[in-house]
């Protein structure tokens, strides 16, 4: 998936190999519901700049990749896209031509993009020999995909899983007495070994030249699932109960099937597809630009510069040095997660002298989490990275719980006939109760579950062989200490700590939402953050640690004591970890924060809920979160909360940048002094996972609002899930790839913007380290600008380099009840600035 | 006390009719109407049954107001109430009111919300009108009116292609179900000479009376009566359409498919139980179709990936239980057993997103590679016979195509030659020459007057099999339609003495819908050219109005009863005589193809996706 396409003309001759390494290419990447990880929706053609890659992929797949002309020029005329930013862009675009250019954005009418090109060579098979194809062979191919890779809805295995999809066919065919295809031919040539792509091409397609393009249709009428296989032929540990599948495999299949329609519908023989002139071209070829595409990457632009302008102005005009702090009463490190921006800005709104940090939730510590009486174990760190380290869970009281509603044996005969007839009416009472009184029941998605607060884990490595399938068990004193330091370097902290500083990792909780590994921390791989902020406390605690660190010049006072927590994002709740250890005056001090806490946490819920029209925002803080609560454990509340809908920005300097301005949850924040850092090391290894991690949510968020049929999952109030790997429509349809309407629905399809706190030529060359990171920021999948930490000048790169910006925006208006706003609106707020 | 049945059915109407006015953007006040009506229902009926329990249970009756007076014939409304209507509307309303509170915020923001409301309510005055019924023809409006907003549920999604299509699917099986209801209604009026009444029907002595005289016919309407059950609760050999059904949100199918429409089969069982108690063969082959699809249905969701679809044929086996519970005259048993499957497969519908989390989190503790398939003890050929036919659900599915509707479209496109002029000119004469037979009865012997009848019965099908397979000509295949009705008139009217009034009555319905449905096609064709039947055109997204006006026509046309057609079918029967099977045969026929016709042109032109969207803009 990371390879380049390989685009390269080739000779008009068939070559299966380059054909499935570009389908796996273009694909959908998405993994098993469980391993939910935003990212790119267009991967695929990321190696193009931005702009040349939505037309690429609108004009070959057929995407929607912006939002219409028509809703553009509504909202200008509706004041979401401010004129002068519009005009500016309007005069770099087209010299002399401002005036022709201004109408053809305003008000021409221009004409629309040319069908696209995938699916026009399998349509023949309607148009010219009336034979709808896809919904003869769909079902059935749909239904045999998902019966083998099911993980656990089916009562009954598919039988010989294990010898791989066409063999365990093969030998499903061989055993029984009826068979999978109608007719004889596709039955015998199943049984022949040495079948292959090409030949069965050849009696389905008329010309070599044209089989790439066949396969490329055949694959995009169901993207969904030729997607999932070739996820799961590259990652096959994505499933618990592990599947043989390959595109190779499921395409050979799927020829079958479709000789098999093609000789059932026309008993007396038939020719294969022939196309006209005109489908022989390549379907990879250049999609060339029209004015319509100019247009509406304007109008992009101005979009998304008339939310950026106001932002940067309120940057630039912030003092870092004078808002610095000198006394602390506490410190906190938290995720630099959007949704986490508010929580921390009540905290320091509460209490002026507590100072917070941003930085990926995963806390620098990355390894595997075991818990107890489990089969298996998850990674817990940014998905990119493989661990070496295991960390087991030990003395947990937890039990799992079980939920006689959700088990099969309903579906069986007696089972079902006992079951109707008792617990059948038992559900009706628990309906009742989770209409009218909803509670967190076995069924719900709970962060809290991840791990039992009271347990132990096997964070110190004991000895040198003390492993377990392959990983080290907890880590070593040295390998403490490392991680120890990067973590505190990376977001400036190495002097000055408070008394008491609070880890504070994330998570969510949801029920009835099959995309709950969504929800929950994308730097801990879609798991709840709490294992690793309560690693890294320990380890930051831990005596020879700290002795080790003072060496290296970070010296932390015996005082000073780290307290990891765990923060979900939906409920608003927040748990402390090993609080046992406290001296009296820590207890005291302890005692005070949890108070301020609980305090933000009411009002973050407030914030929040002006977002939710159905939840009265009126009420106090305390009511209002007592609702937030309610809807977390709801059966009906498709969106229990909003997850990272509005994000746009990620800022990566000192929190004295941003203490005082508002952002509406709209900002990832990572911590970063650039003082420490003067050639940008630490910066590199900051951007390293924070494009991919930010871009990826936000490019998902973008395509999935842009075309929600065909990039996202449309809505989710019909969905049935699929072998508890994905979700289709109904019982026939596509899996669905992508984020549901209900997550998107508020969203503005604005690209992540970094804005960095360091020297332009620094960042220049910080970026230039790392070629993928570099490819984001080059091709403008993410907009990237400097802030001059001295002159506060802005610099926004542009083709690669950066040049100076001057932001039109001149007023920031100041915020004088924020609580006011919660009540009162409902739309994205402007930024403001804080007292 | 009897006069309050009417109040269950006109409270939920009203409720209806209240929802219409609301603006669409106002979804507060839209499920307020929807949750106080579902309230108010379910209040009056608990203070209606305390009384009814304090005065011993007694069976209710009410015959209501007559639709229809003619010779010999009387429609009229009756209305019932024993201890099955009230399991039935206590288990309903119960269920429906949960649903409406769920779908309060599950649908916020939904742009069909009003609709989803609406049809709710409507499908509640139907069901409450099928429970309460008295009499088949009374039920026969409920059983409609079931059908119709389960086909409007199926393709709420109807921008997308699946969900109108497996709209249209399920519909045409609803179909086959009430042409049996018809013809149970038919041969009731042969075997009693009236309209019998359920009340009549607990009347033992007076049933075997009528029964002795004809135990073919009562076997015959005990059998169509199966159908029409079967059909409903998607017994074999229909179960395949249940989990094809599973298209709408959530919540409506959990009401419709899983608890509520789909045991309406078991209702009318339950209902009919005095006509066929003493037939013992029927009796039988009720309990052997339970046994067969609860034995089938077992096994097919044995091997279900899907999980709704699972939960569907879950389902299946257990009202197949039913069904035996019935035959075996377990009735309270059955009442238990019905009740305890709608709120559990309810129930389970509604949490069934919730199990990838609790699944997945449970496999993580507790996976062990599954290793055993049926059971070691299995041969293995039974073993992959077996699954193979669960995955491919015994074939029903391909099975209802081969068997019914490709040999219907076969028969049609056979007729392809037969272009529109082609057929109008020749009718002409032939039909003046019907009618002048028809009027004036004695000009040819009784015998070659039945034969016509049978000649121009067949016509009538061949017209509206040749508007079921045209492709291109959308008003064509209208008129085609139309016609039928004009045939099937003729065709009785020779066939039997009886008053011109009724084949007015008949007729003036479809004219009427018929006239303002072509209206609506041509000003279709002169706003957006093509809407051939090639393809689905998605019409209803710029065109809702004419849509809603187009679907009220469309029901006009297939006899639903908001339109004297309705009651004109039903007289159709009335005037064929019992001995005449090969007659009813063929109109009941072009019913069913008139419906499957009829809602095909309207899926085609206003359903589906927008086929221009794509290509005209950005």
């Amino acid at each position: 998936m990371t390879a380049p396409a390989v685009t390269a003309p080739r000779s008009g001759v068939f070559d299966e190999l380059a054909v499935l390494h570009d389908l796996k290419h273009y694909l959908p990447a998405q993994a098993p519901l469980k391993d939910f990880v935003h990212h790119n929706s267009l991967h695929a053609f990321q190696q193009r700049p931005f702009y040349e890659a939505l037309r690429t992929a609108s004009g070959i797949l057929g995407y929607s990749t912006s939002l219409t002309l028509e809703e553009f020029r509504r909202r200008y005329a509706q004041g979401e896209i401010n004129p002068d930013i519009l005009m500016r862009l309007i005069r770099e675009q087209a010299g002399d031509q401002v005036e022709h250019w201004t109408e053809l954005v305003l008000q021409a009418q221009l004409d629309p993009f040319p069908p696209a090109r995938i699916g026009q060579l399998r349509a023949l098979w309607k148009k010219d020999r009336q034979l709808d194809l896809d919904s003869r062979v769909h079902p059935g191919l749909f239904r045999i995909l998902c019966s083998y890779l099911d993980q656990g809805i089916a009562i009954w295995n598919f039988p010989h899983a294990e010898l791989g999809f066409l063999n365990a066919l093969r030998a499903l065919e061989q055993n029984s007495l009826t068979s999978l295809f109608r007719g004889e031919r596709a039955r015998q040539w199943l049984q022949q070994e040495d079948l292959s792509i090409p030949r069965l091409l050849a009696e389905l397609v008329a010309d070599e030249r044209l089989y790439a393009r066949y396969l490329f249709d055949q694959q995009f009428a169901h993207p969904g699932w030729s997607g999932i296989v070739a996820v799961i032929e590259q990652q096959p540990d994505t499933l618990i109960d592990q599947r043989r599948i390959s595109l190779h495999d499921l395409i050979l299949f799927e020829l079958l099937l479709e000789l098999d329609a093609l000789d059932e519908h026309f008993p007396h023989g038939w020719l294969p597809l022939s196309a006209p002139e005109a489908l022989y071209e390549d379907l990879l070829a250049e999609v060339p630009e029209t004015p319509l595409h100019q247009v509406l990457a304007l109008w992009q632009e101005a979009f998304e510069w008339s939310f950026y302008d106001p932002v940067l102005t309120a940057l630039q005009h912030q003092n870092p040095e004078q808002n610095a702090l000198t006394e602390k009463s506490f410190q906190g490190l938290f995720c630099i997660d959007d949704r986490i921006g508010s929580f921390r800005q009540h905290l320091e709104q509460l209490d002026a002298q507590c100072e917070t940090f941003g930085t990926p939730g995963f806390f620098g510590v990355e390894f595997y989490f075991q818990p107890e009486h489990s089969k298996s174990f998850t990674k817990v760190c940014p998905g990119p990275i493989t661990p070496k380290y295991l960390i087991k869970e030990q003395g947990s009281l937890n039990k799992l719980q079980s939920e006689p509603h959700l088990h099969k044996q309903s579906h069986q005969l007696l089972g079902g006939l006992l079951i109707t007839q008792t617990l059948g009416f038992w559900s009706a009472v628990k309906l009742g109760f989770n209409l009218f009184k909803p509670s967190l029941t076995p069924a719900t998605a709970s962060s809290f579950r991840h791990m039992d607060h009271l347990a132990q884990l096997t964070i110190e490595n004991r000895a040198q062989g003390d492993r377990e399938q392959g990983l080290q068990i907890g880590f070593t004193l040295n390998e403490m200490t490392l991680r120890a330091e990067g973590l505190l370097k990376s977001i400036g902290l190495i002097r000055d700590f408070a008394p008491l500083v609070y880890i504070v990792g994330h998570g969510a909780s949801s029920l009835n939402n099959p995309y709950y590994a969504a929800y929950d921390c994308g730097a801990c791989c879609g798991r709840p953050g709490s294992v690793n902020a309560r690693v890294i406390s320990y380890i930051l605690n831990h005596p020879e640690v700290r002795k080790q660190l003072a060496e290296k010049g970070i010296e932390i006072p015996d005082s000073t004591r780290f307290i990891g927590a765990l923060h979900d994002t939906t409920r608003d709740e927040v748990v402390f970890y090993d609080e046992t250890g406290l001296s009296q005056a820590q207890q005291a001090q302890h005692a005070r924060t949890a108070a301020i806490f609980q305090e933000a946490l009411d009002l973050n819920a407030k914030e929040r809920a002006r977002r939710f029209e159905l939840t009265n925002s009126l009420q106090p803080p305390k009511q209002v979160h007592d609702a937030v609560k309610r809807r977390s454990v709801s059966l009906f509340e498709p969106r229990p909360e909003l997850n990272h809908a509005t994000n746009a920005l990620c800022i990566v300097g000192r929190r004295a940048l941003t203490r005082k301005v508002f952002l509406d949850r709209r900002a990832f924040l990572n911590s970063y002094d650039y003082r420490i850092d003067p050639n940008g090391d630490l910066l590199t290894n900051i951007l390293r996972p924070a494009a991919p991690v930010t871009g990826g949510i936000n490019l998902e968020y973008f395509f999935s609002r842009v075309d929600n049929q065909k990039l996202g999952a449309g809505s989710k109030l019909p969905h049935n899930v699929m072998g508890l790997i994905g979700v289709a429509n109904g019982n026939d349809g596509d899996l669905r790839t992508g984020l549901p309407s209900q997550m998107i629905e508020i969203h503005n399809p604005i690209r992540m913007m970094i804005i960095v706190e360091h020297f332009p030529e620094v960042i220049e060359a910080a970026i230039q380290r790392h070629e993928p990171t570099h490819e984001w920021f080059r091709n403008s999948w993410i907009n990237l600008v400097s802030i001059h930490p001295e002159t506060h000048a802005l610099f926004r790169l542009h083709q690669g380099h950066f040049v100076p910006y001057e932001p039109l925006t001149t007023q920031i208006d100041k915020a004088s009840n924020l609580e006011r706003l919660f009540e009162t609106r409902t739309e994205d707020l402007p930024v403001y600035t804080l007292n | 006390m009897n006069a309050f049945l009417q109040l269950f059915i006109f409270l939920p109407l009203v409720g209806f009719f209240a929802s219409l006015l609301v603006k669409r953007q106002n979804e507060a006040r839209i499920a307020q109407i929807a949750i106080i009506t579902f309230v108010g229902h379910a209040l009056a009926f608990y203070l209606f049954w305390l009384y009814w329990a304090a005065v011993g249970f007694p069976k209710l009756e009410l015959k209501s107001f007559a639709l229809f007076q003619g010779q010999g014939y009387e429609f009229y409304l009756d209305f019932f109430f024993d201890r099955v209507t009230a399991a039935y509307v206590f288990v309903g309303s119960f269920l429906t009111f949960m649903v409406a509170v769920y779908s309060r915020y599950y649908m916020h923001r939904e742009s069909g919300y009003k609709r989803f409301f609406s049809t709710i309510l409507f499908f509640y005055a139907g069901y409450n009108i099928v429970v309460f019924s008295g009499n088949l023809e009374t039920m026969f409006i409920g059983w409609e009116m079931l059908g119709i907003t389960s086909f409007l549920l199926i393709a709420f999604y109807r921008d997308r292609y699946l969900p109108v299509k497996n709209a249209v699917k399920v519909f045409s099986i609803y179909r086959i179900g009430d042409v049996g209801l018809l013809l149970a209604i038919w041969m009731n009026h042969n075997l009693f000479h009236q309209n019998v009444t359920f009340q009549m029907l607990h009347d033992n002595a007076y049933v075997q009376e009528h029964l002795q005289s004809g135990t073919a016919l009562g076997i015959f309407i005990s059998l169509m009566i199966l159908v029409a059950a079967a059909g409903k609760s998607a017994q074999l050999p229909f179960s395949s359409w249940l989990p094809r059904a599973m298209e709408g949100p959530t919540p409506s199918s959990a009401i419709f498919y899983g608890s509520l429409s789909v045991h309406m089969g078991v209702f009318l069982l339950l209902r009919t139980f005095p006509f066929w108690e003493d037939q013992v063969s029927v009796r039988l082959i009720i309990a052997a179709l339970g046994i067969t699809t609860c034995l089938v249905a077992t096994i097919i969701a044995r091997s279900q990936a899907a999980i709704k679809a699972q939960i569907a044929y879950a389902s299946i086996a257990q009202i197949g239980l039913i069904f035996v519970e019935v035959a075996a005259g377990w009735h309270t048993l059955a009442l238990v057993h019905f009740a305890g499957n709608a709120f559990l497969r309810t129930y389970q519908l509604l949490v069934s997103p919730s199990v990838v989390s609790y699944l997945i989190r449970e496999q993580f503790y507790n996976f062990v590679p599954r290793s055993q398939h049926l059971g070691q003890s299995w041969p293995k050929k039974l073993e992959s016979t077996l699954y193979m036919l669960s995955l491919k659900e015994f074939n029903l599915d391909s099975w209802m195509y081969r068997c019914l509707w490709n040999p219907i479209k076969m028969l049609g496109h056979k007729l392809d030659f037969l272009s529109f002029w082609r057929v109008l000119i020749p009718s002409i004469p032939v039909y003046a020459a019907g009618l002048y037979v028809a009027y004036h009865k004695g000009s040819v012997p009784a015998a070659v007057a039945h034969l016509l009848a049978l000649v121009f019965a067949f016509v009538a099908l061949l017209f509206v099999l040749r508007s079921f397979a045209e492709r291109r000509r959308t008003r064509m295949a209208w008129l085609m339609t139309l016609m039928t009705h004009f045939w099937i008139a003729l065709a009785v009217s020779l066939n039997a003495e009886f008053s011109f009034n009724e084949t007015y009555l008949y007729l003036s319905g479809v004219a009427i819908a018929g006239l303002i449905g072509f209206w609506c096609l041509k000003r279709m064709r002169r706003l957006e050219g093509n809407i051939d039947l090639d393809q689905f055109h998605g019409q209803v997204q710029d065109h809702p109005q004419t849509a809603f006006v187009f679907l009220l026509c469309c029901l006009g046309v297939t006899g639903f009863p908001i339109s004297p057609t309705f009651i004109g079918e039903d007289l159709m029967f009335a005037h064929i005589g019992g001995d005449q099977v090969l007659l009813a045969f063929l109109v009941s026929l072009s019913f069913i193809v008139v419906g499957l016709s009829i809602i095909r042109i309207y899926a085609r032109v206003f359903l589906g996706p927008r086929v221009q969207a794509a290509s005209r803009c950005s």
